[in-house]
């Protein structure tokens, strides 16, 4: 059972254009910002909308004209849609029931899903009556009841409090590690799709602009929306063994030596700032204006402007020290070690 | 002249009093002169005077009225037709009306027992039943016997209004039992369905069969003459131009106004 | 607020007051026992009855039409849709009349075909409420279907149901309120429905004489008949409605 899907959509202007794989057992993130297409390609692959063009193949066979109800794929939607007027065991036990499986077999086998997820003692409860996380099991007990050849999660936990997320999130994974055919998440929050997914596939209007394990994607990001959301400092300029020219008259020293268009990636914490030019100097060294300061966790972050615009974060009495506040002129400084160079 | 056609009794005073004066409030004064009752002699009648009157009475009083404005020109007659029971029951709630013309003696002794007329009511003319068939009359039906037959559809009007009344009376005198699909509320919806072809037969009164010539034809039966309709007309107590109201009554009884009556079927008392 | 709502109030109760204290009280046990009265009453339960759940059957899948899809000229259908409610019921009568009568367009057809007519029949009468009062049921479960999140069809889609399951087990279930709400209306418009009654189905006591005809006809005779007929009607509706609403449509 695997997934291979090209689907475009186009609706008022945007066009969705995204070809998509999955293997058997293959846990794929769809990541982007909101508006990139990430819940207009579940739909898509749900059959709720249809495609303008190109095909999906699930199991082997072309699926792309079929209407939602025979295409054998369960989803779990944001807000979960859990049925109100039915119990949680009716809700499980709805979709055996419209494939045709007696009343008693259906219950026997939402009573057993809804156990598995850990909620024997619910069975009877209305929707209403569930927690956040509790009704977020109960959707994916229901979309599994099916068997189906291919699971679609549209932001499985985003309607869940902080907490709460955790757990559900750990215990999201344990499940779809047993769900045999591919499965697919939308999802904006990068910790989401970096715990839950095998593989990721970042959208952004309309299009994948980036696939790759997580490891792969943290470290090499190839847009500013990846960059921005793995929290480095991304620039694209020409690489000649061991320096990469990022600006007209600005290059930087980097690790890795290759010729060619390159990426360049380093961490806000790898920049330094002083008040004057550093003695003994790295190469990585230039002179730079404070546009912002903000908070950023336990540090501040600072943003910079100068020869490139470039995040730096440094540690709130480095701050007070160097007298930080927009408009101050300072030195930036970047270890070549802390610098990766990739190929664009 | 103007014609408003109310079956509600509780709009009723409002339209009498506010609708139908409209653009004739200078009019709508008590009368000026003492008014002469005899008004086919051409006695100036004045003011405006309201009449409630059958609806079976419909044309035919509608020229009546224009020739009563013709003789007096500034008087303005305004009719409202109705079943008779619900007028007269309009007239016992206190609606402000000057005379009632009823289909039958029955109704307006709902009037006069009320004490709500003023003098004796008068019979201005007699109308009788006859078999009101489809154009052409399709189904042959020629005698009152005919409608016993069980193939024919038959409307009659309900017991409760002078026409089904009437009916009984001539069914009863010709010893003939007839099994209605319906019994209508009035003598016009039971043409109506003559018209319209959903029953093959209706006693209705000759003067609405005549009426409705282009679409029914009328059937004269023996038996009718023993269920002769009287309509009674009198001026009411509480009217609001008396003068008018008796000039009104007086000009239905000339031969100008019977003629008109005659035309529309009706018989003299 | 208050007083406009008191004035309201009052508008609509004091006639209802006047029925009361223009009844004739003392002998109200024996007008009540004629016979023609139950029969009367019991006609106009049924039909009312039977011309709420043909409108059901025919006017909640119109609602899900007009709520849920798109075609050209959905606006037009849906104006079509509150005819019944602009038209006067005489003229509704005519119209069906002209349809269903003897020599309409379908009656015609069903007369030759099956030797069946509907004029001057219980059934005609059920076919002059229904039409009267489908309006007021396909409006009622049109906005509650607008109202229902339509996702959970959706929903009930992935999971294997087809547009009828998803509507019978899940949508109609969600809307029951709306549609309980719009049969009740109905029920009262069928149960009050006189104009097209009379046009179209005729009146003849025990086969279509309603209890609005019966008491149209006692006004032409028996004030006081009339008045203990639109008593009956009205203590029974009043009655079978708030158990209603109270049942249904979850109103404390």
């Amino acid at each position: 059972m695997s997934l291979d899907a090209h689907l475009v959509v186009k609706r008022d202007g945007f066009t969705l254009d995204a070809t998509l794989t999955a293997g058997p057992g293959e846990v794929v993130a769809l990541l982007g910002p909101n508006g990139a297409g990430k819940s207009t390609a579940l739909r898509a692959l749900a059959g709720l909308i249809g495609l303008d063009d190109g095909h999906i193949t699930l199991d082997g066979r072309r699926i792309e004209r079929d209407a939602p109800e025979h295409r054998h794929i369960g989803v779990v939607f944001q807000d979960y849609l859990l049925f109100p007027h039915l119990s949680a065991l009716d809700n499980v036990a709805f979709g055996p029931r419209c494939r045709g499986v007696s009343r008693t077999e259906s219950r026997v086998r939402a009573t057993e899903l809804l156990t598995r997820v850990g909620l024997s003692d619910h069975v009877r409860k209305k929707p209403r009556e569930l927690s956040g996380g509790q009704a977020q099991r109960v959707a994916l007990a229901r979309a599994l009841a099916t068997d189906p050849k291919l699971l679609l999660l549209d932001e499985p936990l985003a309607a869940l409090d902080a907490r709460t997320r955790l757990d559900t999130r750990a215990h999201l994974r344990g499940h779809l590690g047993t769900h045999h055919g591919p499965t697919v998440l939308v999802t904006h929050d990068p910790l989401d799709a970096m715990m839950l997914a095998d593989r990721l596939v970042i959208l952004e209007d309309g299009r994948v602009v980036q696939t790759g394990d997580a490891a792969t994607i943290t470290s090499q990001p190839r847009t500013d929306y990846v960059a921005r959301l793995v929290g480095l400092n991304l620039y694209r300029g020409h690489a000649t063994e061991g320096t990469v020219r990022v600006a007209d008259d600005f290059t930087l020293t980097v690790a890795g030596a290759f010729t060619g268009d390159a990426f360049v990636a380093f961490p806000p914490s790898a920049v330094a700032l002083y008040n004057v030019r550093p003695e003994g100097s790295p190469r990585n060294t230039w002179p730079a204006t404070v546009t912002a300061v903000s908070r950023q966790g336990d540090a501040l972050r600072i943003e910079l402007t100068g020869p490139i615009q470039v995040a730096a974060d440094i540690t709130s009495a480095a701050a007070v020290q160097l007298g930080l506040e927009p408009g101050r002129e300072v030195w930036a400084s970047l270890k070549a070690t802390e610098a990766t160079a990739y190929p664009a | 002249m103007k014609k408003t056609f109310l079956t509600a009794v509780a709009l009723a005073a409002v339209l009498v009093t506010t609708g139908c004066s409209s653009g004739s409030d200078d009019e709508s004064a008590a009368p000026t002169s003492s008014g002469s009752a005899a008004a086919g002699a051409g006695a100036a009648t004045t003011g405006k005077v309201t009449v409630l009157a059958a609806a079976s009475l419909t044309e035919s009083f509608d020229k009546i009225g224009t020739l009563f404005e013709q003789l007096n020109p500034s008087a303005e007659v305004t009719f409202s037709y109705g079943g008779s029971s619900g007028l007269a029951t309009q007239i016992t709630s206190g609606a402000p009306a000057d005379v009632f013309a009823s289909a039958s003696p029955a109704t307006m002794k709902t009037v006069t027992d009320a004490g709500d007329n003023s003098g004796e009511p008068v019979t201005f003319v007699k109308n009788q039943l006859v078999i009101a068939v489809p154009k052409g009359n399709p189904k042959g039906i020629t005698s009152l016997a005919a409608l016993a037959k069980p193939e024919f559809k038959v409307a009659l009007c309900a017991d409760a209004v002078p026409c089904g009344a009437a009916a009984k009376k001539a069914l009863a005198a010709g010893g003939v039992t007839v099994k209605p699909v319906t019994l209508e509320q009035d003598v016009k919806s039971a043409l109506a369905k003559v018209k319209l072809g959903e029953v093959d037969a209706a006693l209705v009164y000759r003067t609405d069969a005549k009426a409705a010539t282009a679409d029914v034809d009328g059937v004269e039966f023996p038996e009718s003459a023993q269920a002769i309709n009287d309509y009674p007309i009198v001026a009411l107590k509480d009217a609001t131009n008396p003068s008018g109201a008796s000039a009104f009554v007086a000009f239905v009884q000339t031969p100008q106004a019977q003629q008109v009556l005659a035309d529309a079927g009706f018989q003299k008392p | 607020m208050a007083i406009p709502a008191i004035a309201g109030l009052a508008f609509l109760v004091l006639p209802l007051a006047g029925l009361l204290i223009r009844a004739p009280w003392t002998t109200l046990p024996e007008r009540l026992t004629e016979p023609g009265i139950l029969a009367a009453l019991r006609l106009s339960l049924l039909t009312a009855t039977l011309a709420t759940i043909v409108c059901l059957i025919l006017g909640v899948p119109l609602a899900w039409l007009l709520a849920r899809t798109t075609f050209p000229g959905r606006r037009f259908v849906r104006a079509l849709v509150t005819v019944p409610l602009v038209l006067p019921p005489v003229v509704g009568g005519v119209a069906l009349l002209l349809v269903f009568g003897r020599r309409g367009l379908v009656g015609e057809w069903l007369d030759t075909t099956f030797g069946f007519t509907l004029p001057f029949t219980t059934t005609g009468v059920v076919v002059a409420e229904a039409f009267v009062a489908m309006p007021f049921l396909v409006i009622s479960v049109e906005g509650a279907l607008r109202g229902a999140d339509s996702r959970f069809e959706e929903a009930a889609a992935t999971l294997g149901a087809s547009r009828w399951t998803a509507f019978r087990r899940v949508t109609l279930p969600l809307i029951a309120p709306g549609v309980a709400a719009g049969a009740v209306l109905c029920w009262a418009r069928a149960l009050g429905e006189f104009g097209a009654t009379i046009t179209f189905a005729g009146n003849f006591p025990g086969r279509t004489q309603t209890m609005p005809l019966a008491v149209y006809l006692a006004l032409e005779q028996d004030l006081d008949a009339a008045i203990v007929l639109s008593l009956v009607l009205l203590v029974v509706s009043v009655v079978i409605l708030a158990t209603m609403r109270d049942k249904w449509v979850g109103v404390p």
